[in-house]
């Protein structure tokens, strides 16, 4: 019974989240002519939901490893969000802010992986 | 043309980025968590990289992109497996339900 709860309950949520995607009105950025441009406008609330339901995994997660997974998924996103908001506006500095937070985030997440074996920043 | 095949790319992206953030929820387990979400990486941004090259051209943000890409497809397998090790040395129950556990055999 209480596994059925816990199917409703996600496939409204999944629900939800898709409706938020489909029917939210979009974003104007937009400068150039491109095919399937409606899907470039969803791309952005794909990713935004996508950050969210990292972020409840942050906010949740049992452990501490939990966390540290989803902080480095968190960067991954915003690094495709770069990509994806250089192409319609013609900067290609997104792509710089890009490969600065990819490689911050792989610092921190070795730095989080250390931390969780337990052992000393020299070794 | 090479433009709706690089929005072929960025549109299997999205797909995966999104699942594989569903599978960060859904999933009982730390292990296997990282296994759903490492998809995000590999499958899901460096595709949006590619689409972003394919439609971009060889100028500054495709040849950046590019090399995003790399540096992706180098630095993300080794963080993901140093989070693995970490977390099973900080003595985290694997999932009841889980069939074997190398790293403790080997041990």
């Amino acid at each position: 019974m209480k596994r059925r709860l816990s199917w409703i309950i996600g496939a409204l949520i999944i629900l939800i989240i898709l409706s938020i995607i489909i029917l939210l009105p979009l974003p104007i950025l937009f400068f150039q002519d491109l095919p399937f441009l409606g899907l470039f406008r969803r791309a952005f609330f794909i990713i935004l939901m996508s950050c969210l339901l990292c972020l409840y995994r942050i906010f949740r997660g049992p452990t501490a490893a939990d966390r540290a997974v989803s902080i480095d998924i968190l960067g991954i996103l915003i690094l495709g969000f770069c990509a994806i908001l250089s192409i319609p506006t013609g900067r290609s500095w997104y792509i710089d802010i890009g490969i600065a937070w990819a490689l911050q985030s792989f610092i921190a997440t070795i730095a989080l992986a250390k931390y969780l074996e337990g052992r000393n920043f020299d070794d | 043309m090479i433009d709706i095949i690089g929005i072929v790319f960025i549109a299997i992206g999205l797909f995966f980025d999104f699942f594989g953030c569903l599978g960060l929820i859904r999933l009982p387990d730390v292990y296997n968590r990282l296994q759903a979400s490492t998809k995000c990486v590999t499958f899901g941004t460096c595709s949006i990289m590619f689409g972003t090259f394919l439609i971009q051209g060889l100028n500054a943000t495709g040849v950046k992109s590019l090399l995003c890409i790399i540096f992706l497809i180098l630095t993300a397998p080794v963080s993901a497996h140093a989070l693995a090790r970490g977390a099973h040395m900080a003595g985290i129950k694997l999932w009841k339900g889980s069939v074997c556990d190398k790293y403790e055999e080997d041990k």
